[in-house]
């Protein structure tokens, strides 16, 4: 059911943990669901710099969190933030239609951390500028 | 990474070597129809199909007239439900069943909602356990049928059915059981509980896929299931599943001959995973009865970790056993079963069963304690929810 892409971020997922005193944190999801979904940024002149992740969550939804963190490490802030849930899909080679949302799920807990970041430094990213990040929840899949 | 471990009994088992060698001559011997009586190999195929029937319903003390062949368990659960309901519609339109039934009851109760009849959906407590009381309070002057399962497939809790049976017949209401689960695990006897109708499936017991039984005690009003040849006496028509009805018999046979000594094996070898479980692992909440449980049920939810998770890397292990969490059934919510108990939406995500068989060896046990310690650490060191 998963390809073995999946399978390999799953079984070793990379950038798993916390950052401490993180510049930006972003959290989505719910228990309720059954997938929240942490991520953590290590930002510096709008680089980021280390980026990890805490997921509670199916098989794909941790492979999503793991291949989302690799995606945006070393990527300008201005570039993190149009990773997309279709370019992680990509990356994993495929998701299953039930599972695309945890590829959604990533993408929102990406934005969410860069929103905080842009928050707590009073910076504008291009493309955050009318982000709520209590709309970004996304609903029961 | 040889080593396979099947913990997926409730879902299905290995069919037994001694229920295929059964079947075999079925397929190219004694191929005729057990309908063409005036020829031998006709002749042959209807009293295989007999004998079948009388071990079946010796096994249950049943008459041999009262047990009817049926493609299985969800088949006999539909006509149960549906040929009792159209039966008995001048009588009343209310049906009494419990919030934890398999679906192949829920949702026929809730296609007969469709025709005016009404049902009642009986809570269970934290322990998946009916409510005596409830029962009585629920029953309407136009109540035609109680349907209880006799064991729950998900978290293995036994129901009071002797009790429950009493109770439906004191107010002269039909009662039914699913006893898919059941069968095998525990000793049950029709008369003695007062059950009416009673719905069994081969392949949960090693036996073929495609056969189960249902259980009608005489003079039961019960509408026809399958129309057609006079084949079950005309109530379920449709040319036997010869081969499948001698494995069922067979499988019943064998279920009957290792009774006791399968029963106390699968007891000890149960409370075994489940200390074992519980000393090795925190923040975990048995599923299911303490005691009142099928002997070979180990249903637990590990807090801050999601059930699809657990599967994936268990069976990298080799080990296969089944979650009640929404992601591995497709559907938006987790076990209707876990929640009905009480349990909140993310422990219930974090639900593994294991169901054990006459296989399973205490190295396997072992092996999945120490298997799912690891698997959950892993997990929970992912999870954000347990910091």
């Amino acid at each position: 059911m998963y390809t073995e892409t999946v399978m390999d971020h799953f079984r070793n997922p990379r950038n798993v943990g916390s950052i401490e005193n993180p510049d930006g944190v972003g959290q989505v999801g719910n228990a309720k669901c059954g997938d929240i979904m942490k991520i953590y940024l290590k930002i510096n002149n709008d680089i980021v710099e280390d980026a990890k992740f805490e997921t509670f969550g199916c098989g794909s939804a941790i492979a999503s969190s793991s291949m989302a963190t690799e995606l945006i490490k070393g990527k300008s802030i201005n570039e993190a933030v149009e990773l997309s849930n279709k370019a992680v899909v990509e990356a994993l080679g495929g998701l299953p239609p039930v599972k695309i949302h945890c590829s959604v799920l990533a993408e929102q807990a990406i934005k969410s951390a860069l929103y905080d970041y842009a928050q707590k430094n009073n910076k504008v990213i291009k493309g955050l500028e009318n982000y709520k990040p209590e709309d970004e929840e996304v609903s029961c899949h | 990474m040889s080593r396979k471990i099947y913990l997926d009994n409730a879902a299905t088992t290995r069919v037994k070597k001694e229920v295929i060698d059964e079947m075999r001559s079925y397929f190219d011997e004694m191929y005729g129809n057990p309908s063409s009586q005036l020829y031998e190999l006709g002749r042959k195929s209807k009293e295989a199909i007999e004998n079948a029937r009388h071990t079946v319903a010796e096994f249950i003390n049943a008459d041999d007239k009262e047990l009817y062949f049926t493609a299985g368990g969800t088949e006999s659960d539909n006509w149960a439900i549906k040929g009792v309901a159209f039966a008995n519609k001048k009588k009343g339109n209310h049906i009494i069943t419990t919030k934890i039934e398999h679906h192949a009851v829920i949702h026929t109760c809730e296609y007969l909602e469709k025709f005016g009849f009404e049902t009642t959906y009986l809570d269970v407590d934290k322990h998946g356990m009916i409510d005596l009381e409830q029962l009585k309070s629920s029953i309407r002057p136009e109540t035609i049928l109680i349907s209880v399962m006799y064991a729950n497939n998900e978290i293995g809790t036994i129901q009071p059915i002797e009790k429950i049976g009493e109770i439906a017949h004191e107010h002269g209401i039909i009662f039914h059981t699913d006893a898919v689960q059941a069968l095998g695990g525990v000793r049950i006897n029709v008369k003695k509980q007062h059950i009416d109708l009673m719905s069994m499936s081969a392949h949960k017991v090693g036996g073929p896929k495609g056969i189960g039984g249902m259980y009608i005690r005489k003079g039961v009003k019960i509408d026809n299931f399958i129309h057609g040849g006079g084949q079950e006496r005309g109530k379920r028509a449709g040319t036997e599943g010869v081969q499948n009805i001698v494995g069922f018999g067979k499988a019943i046979e064998l279920v009957q001959r290792d009774f006791d000594e399968h029963v106390e094996k699968l007891t000890a070898m149960r409370n075994k995973l489940i200390e074992g479980i519980t000393s090795n692992i925190p923040d975990i909440v048995l599923n299911g009865h303490p005691t009142a449980r099928l002997p070979n049920n180990v249903n637990f939810s590990y807090r801050y970790v999601e059930g699809e998770s657990i599967l994936l890397l268990l069976d990298m292990e080799g080990i296969s056993a089944s979650s009640g969490s929404a992601c591995t059934s497709g559907s938006l919510d987790p076990s209707h079963v876990l929640l009905a108990t009480g349990l909140d939406h993310g422990t219930a995500h974090g639900s593994i069963r294991f169901t054990l068989s006459e296989e399973t060896t205490e190295e396997d046990i072992d092996f999945v304690i120490e298997t799912m310690k690891k698997i959950i650490e892993k997990l929970r060191k992912i999870s954000p929810l347990n910091k």
